[in-house]
């Protein structure tokens, strides 16, 4: 049986992107803090330089008769290499007259203080390049000039040693995440575990096993368990509910039917009015037709039911066939008709529930029996045939008068020429529901010689 | 690719407007209608087996070559916008200033790639020798003394005879050669020691010289006894044929002088300058440097094995020296230890 | 045939009784389980008609002590199951047969009969009239060393006139226990079987007399 559920993401799934998620945030985070600290450690690091570069020229700035004289140390501009090889442009200013250097370079837009180098960026010939500025004043003929060093530097060793530090960051961040994933399948096959292992424990059990649950579960699980159990229990009560009513609507139904049919059969014998034998008579058939038709709609009702419950088992179809055809004995022997179970191979099996199978089966031999005339033949045979067992039911009966088996198949439907006969016309509506239940088929010919053909195919036991 | 006529005629006005004073000038014609100009400090006679060979590669290209002094060579880039598409000079600060300054432009290849990193500065200045700058000593003014090893050595040797070496000691006049200032800054941050023997050899009424081979003629005459900072391998040349002087790589240091090379910005066939650049760093072109033309080749692992040698570095120190007060104020002190 | 009716259906119960009894049978009724024990223990009986919902307990339960008890009575179970109840289940605690309610006394009767040809074999229930042997278990009239087979109608006409020799018969009569009582039957269609049975036993010393305007009676040649 299928069951169509409402399914939406596993949780597996969802835990799975939540956690890849978080994953990739963090990955993210991870890469843009150590990029940020590994820009700025390597800021500080070229502005310290510079910055000492700056006031290494600055100290060496001379006071005397001539003028202010500068003499440029050696270092000032060699350390600067030592970050890696980028330009170098430097001004050294009294008030705004430039002394040496190059006298395009940006002067600083904010006031110095004194040798604490003002760290700016500026654009120079095109050239995006970081500057660092320091004042001094220096005594010349007794007058205190403001001379003012300003080195630059372009920032492309810089950037070339972010741009490697970003790499190692992306990789330590690729890193982390690929980490990060692998914890979190396995976090997700933990966390998902239970409800696994509580799917596979109930999904072991039988159609009909109906017990509550009781393996220990998770927390977090405890209300669906309990729910579930409840569930159970009402459908265990439904279900035996449904079984108890359709036994007791029989017997409730078929006793008083009894009781009336025995006083009927009684008055039948006492009376020699042949005018009030037949009355008594179609009483009695009434009785009859009551009995079957409440009988078969119980009995459709008890296939329905069953199909929803279906309890397989492996059948040997040649032995329940020759049960039910001996069942049938006495009805044929009565009746005047000769009911033959004909011979067949004895390893024919099939999976399949053997209630409904009988129900099929009876239907169908007691339809035989019925329509067919006294001294007439009603054989029942099974064989196998591609992947299906075949049972099959031949009578020698009036045949169908050209109606078709989807119309006599349907719910209270008969054929036209059986009126006197008695029946509810539900009998092949409970074959057809049975082959649905059991994935065979039913089909129902009229035979060239006369009479019906009616099988009913069953998929064979796969081996 | 551009006409034959075309690139003749822009050569042309290029040689006849130059306004900075040029040595020597040859054209190298090749097959093609490629031509590369060169503007260079190193003579023509050194450089020709290189040009020949690279031609053997690239007969295509025509190598108008050059020649002008350091000083030159850098006014002629930085000052007068002259068109060249390789500027190789022996002063390394000028080369530097050059390069810092944005007139240089960016190359890189598998050859510069394989350069040492003291050996280039980004990817825009590139060295494609080193030679130890070293002191000459005429072998008959030496006679019966020992030859120094260091420049104490030398300041003993100078005041303990101050009349042999009286007017026969010669070096660079840095207020004129552009080499002779890189060599006396350098010796000047390397030690103090400089300033002394500069000192001493001022009191010896020095010669003053331009250039490496007017200094070795005079020790090879015999008019000078002592050389001091000339260029290795000229000096290497000379020793080699005559004998009447003794090269000496001073051991208290030696500075070691990279020749460099670096495309204008403004270079008109920039990519037949890096191709002779390539050409000049490859296997074949370092040893056609080294063998043909005595200018040793880039090599690490010499400069390593001797403790002295002392490469001078391409990196921003080398502005210092040519900030125009620092000059200023380095050549007036020169000038008071050694002219006086 | 002395029968045990166990059912707690009161109008049930005397129907059947009465309905049997007029076939010739005793019967003994008992209204519960407790009831058909005391009954089983005052006296023996052909075979057990048992209804399943009984007031104090379950039908299936007693014929499983029934047959614990190591008592062979046959017994034959009266459900008000339709056919789907399990016959194999009711089968296997021990019934012989079952009939589904309401029943056909023709039916009960065919289904009586077969379980006790099952049960007691062919010998003991044999009766004579003049020189023909009637074996209504192996459905056979035999006489002067020949042996012919009844079909099930004869059978039960054979059956019906044997009974009571020399009595006569009404159509009526005989229809009613030939034909079950829901078939559409006239009682002249029991002249069809008068005449079959006839030839049967053609050549012995017994014959079907025809009692005009009356019936039939079965009378010694």
């Amino acid at each position: 049986m299928k069951r169509v559920v409402n399914q939406s993401i596993s949780i597996r799934r969802r835990l799975l992107l939540q956690l890849l998620f978080v994953a990739i945030l963090l990955s993210g985070l991870l890469y843009l803090s150590v990029r940020t600290v590994a820009d700025s450690a390597v800021e500080r690091t070229q502005d310290s330089i510079l910055g000492a570069a700056t006031i290494a020229i600055a100290e060496e700035l001379r006071g005397g008769e001539e003028g202010v004289a500068v003499d440029i140390p050696y270092t000032a501009f060699s350390m600067l290499g030592s970050i890696g090889q980028d330009r170098v442009f430097y001004r050294i200013t009294i008030g705004d007259e430039t002394v040496t250097g190059y006298d395009e370079l940006a002067l600083p837009t904010e006031p110095l203080n004194g040798l604490t180098p003002l760290f700016y960026d500026d654009a120079y010939r095109g050239l995006l390049v970081r500057a660092a500025a320091v004042e001094r004043s220096v005594l010349v003929n007794g007058k205190a000039l403001p001379v003012r060093v300003i080195v630059a530097q372009t920032r492309t060793s810089q950037q070339t040693i972010v741009a490697s530090l970003a790499e190692r960051a992306a990789l330590l961040g690729i890193g982390f995440f690929v980490i990060a994933v692998g914890l979190s399948l396995l976090t997700a096959r933990l966390v998902v575990k239970p409800v696994s292992s509580l799917v596979e424990a109930v999904g072991r059990r039988g159609p009909q096993d109906l017990r509550p649950v009781q393996r220990p579960v998770p927390r977090e699980l405890v209300p669906l368990v309990t729910a579930l159990n409840g569930f159970m229990s009402r459908l265990s009560v439904a279900l035996s509910r449904t079984e108890t009513f359709i036994a007791e609507a029989a017997h409730h139904i078929r006793t008083p039917l009894a009781t009336l049919r025995a006083q009927a059969e009684i008055a039948l014998r006492q009376t020699e009015n042949e005018e009030a034998r037949q009355t008594i008579r179609s009483m009695i058939r009434s009785v009859d037709t009551s009995a079957r038709s409440a009988g078969q709609m119980l009995e459709h009702a008890a296939v329905v039911f069953r199909s929803d419950q279906r309890s397989d088992e492996q059948i040997d179809l040649s032995l329940l066939v020759e049960d039910i055809t001996e069942s049938y004995e006495p009805s044929a022997e009565m009746k005047g008709v000769r009911l033959v179970c004909l011979p067949h191979a004895h390893d024919i099996t099939v999976d399949a529930d053997r209630i409904l199978l009988e129900a099929a089966l009876r239907n169908l031999i007691d339809n035989a029996i019925k329509y067919t005339p006294k001294d007439g033949l009603v054989e029942v045979s099974v064989i196998s045939a591609e992947g299906f067992a075949r049972l099959e039911v031949k009578d020698s009966g009036r045949g169908l008068f050209g109606a078709q088996a989807a119309q006599l198949t349907g719910r209270f439907q008969r054929g036209a020429n059986v009126e006197d006969v008695v029946g509810s016309g539900l009998g092949l509506t409970i074959v057809k529901e049975v082959a649905r239940s059991l994935n065979g088929r039913f089909e129902i010919v009229e035979r060239e010689e006369g009479g019906t053909c009616a099988a009913l195919y069953v998929p064979l036991r796969s081996r | 690719m551009r006409g034959a006529l075309c690139s003749i005629a822009i050569t042309l006005i290029a040689s006849t407007t130059l306004a900075f004073d040029i040595e020597q000038q040859q054209l190298f014609q090749g097959q093609g209608d490629e031509t590369l100009s060169i503007l260079s400090t190193t003579d023509i006679g050194i450089f020709r087996p290189v040009i020949a060979a690279f031609q053997e590669v690239r007969p295509d290209i025509s190598v108008d070559y050059v020649v002008a002094s350091t000083q030159e060579v850098y006014r002629a880039i930085y000052e007068e916008g002259a068109q060249f598409d390789l500027a190789v000079s022996s002063a390394m600060d000028l080369q530097m200033k050059l390069a810092n300054d944005g007139l240089a432009q960016g190359h890189s290849s598998a050859q510069t790639d394989a350069l040492p990193d003291w050996a280039r500065w980004q990817d825009q200045l590139f060295a494609f020798a080193q030679e130890p700058v070293v002191t000459v000593v005429s072998q008959a003014a030496f006679e019966g003394r020992q030859t120094p090893a260091t420049r104490s050595d030398l300041i003993r040797h100078l005041r303990d005879d101050p009349e042999t070496f009286r007017g026969r000691i010669g070096t660079y006049d840095p207020r004129k050669s552009g080499a002779g200032y890189l060599f006396a800054t350098q010796d000047a941050r390397q030690s103090d020691t400089y300033w002394r023997l500069s000192e001493v050899m001022g009191g010896l009424e020095p010669k003053l010289y331009e250039a490496s081979s007017a200094m070795l003629n005079a020790v090879e005459s015999g008019e000078l006894a002592i050389a001091y900072n000339v260029l290795g391998s000229y000096a290497l040349a000379r020793l080699d044929q005559k004998g009447a002087a003794t090269i000496i790589e001073l051991e208290d240091f030696t500075n070691i002088l990279l020749r460099t090379a670096l495309i204008p910005a403004n270079a008109e066939n920039p990519s037949g300058g890096a191709a002779f650049l390539d050409f000049l760093l490859s296997a074949t072109g370092q040893r056609v440097l080294e063998e043909n033309s005595g200018l040793p080749r880039i090599n690490a692992g010499a400069l390593a094995a001797q403790s002295y040698l002392r490469p001078i570095r391409l990196d921003t120190g080398l502005l210092v020296f040519v900030d125009p007060l620092k000059k200023q104020q380095f050549l007036r002190e020169w000038s008071a230890a050694v002219v006086q | 045939m002395r029968f045990l009716l166990v059912e707690d259906n009161s109008d049930l119960a005397l129907s059947v009784q009465k309905r049997l009894s007029l076939d010739g049978h005793g019967v003994d009724w008992a209204a519960s389980l407790a009831d058909a024990e005391d009954h089983l223990a005052a006296a023996s009986y052909d075979l057990i008609l048992l209804d399943i919902m009984l007031p104090d307990g379950d039908g299936r339960d007693f014929l499983a002590s029934h047959r614990r008890a190591q008592r062979d009575t046959p017994v034959i179970v009266m459900t008000a199951r339709s056919a789907v109840s399990d016959r194999v289940a009711l089968l296997d605690t021990g019934a012989d047969d079952y009939v589904t309610k309401p029943f056909d006394f023709e039916e009960l009767e065919a289904r009586v009969r077969a379980v006790l040809r099952r049960r007691s074999g062919v010998s003991q229930t044999r009766m004579t009239f003049a020189d023909l042997t009637f074996d209504p278990l192996g459905a056979t009239v035999s006489f002067a060393h020949e042996t012919r087979e009844l079909r099930s109608r004869e059978l039960r006409l054979f059956e019906v006139l044997i009974s009571a020799p020399d009595r006569i018969f009404s159509k009526g009569q005989l229809c009613d226990r030939l034909f079950s009582a829901s078939e559409a039957v006239t009682d002249n269609a029991i002249e069809v079987y008068v005449g079959r049975l006839r030839k049967k036993i053609e050549g012995s010393g017994a014959r079907i007399e025809t009692v005009r305007g009356v019936g039939y009676r079965l009378t010694a040649a």
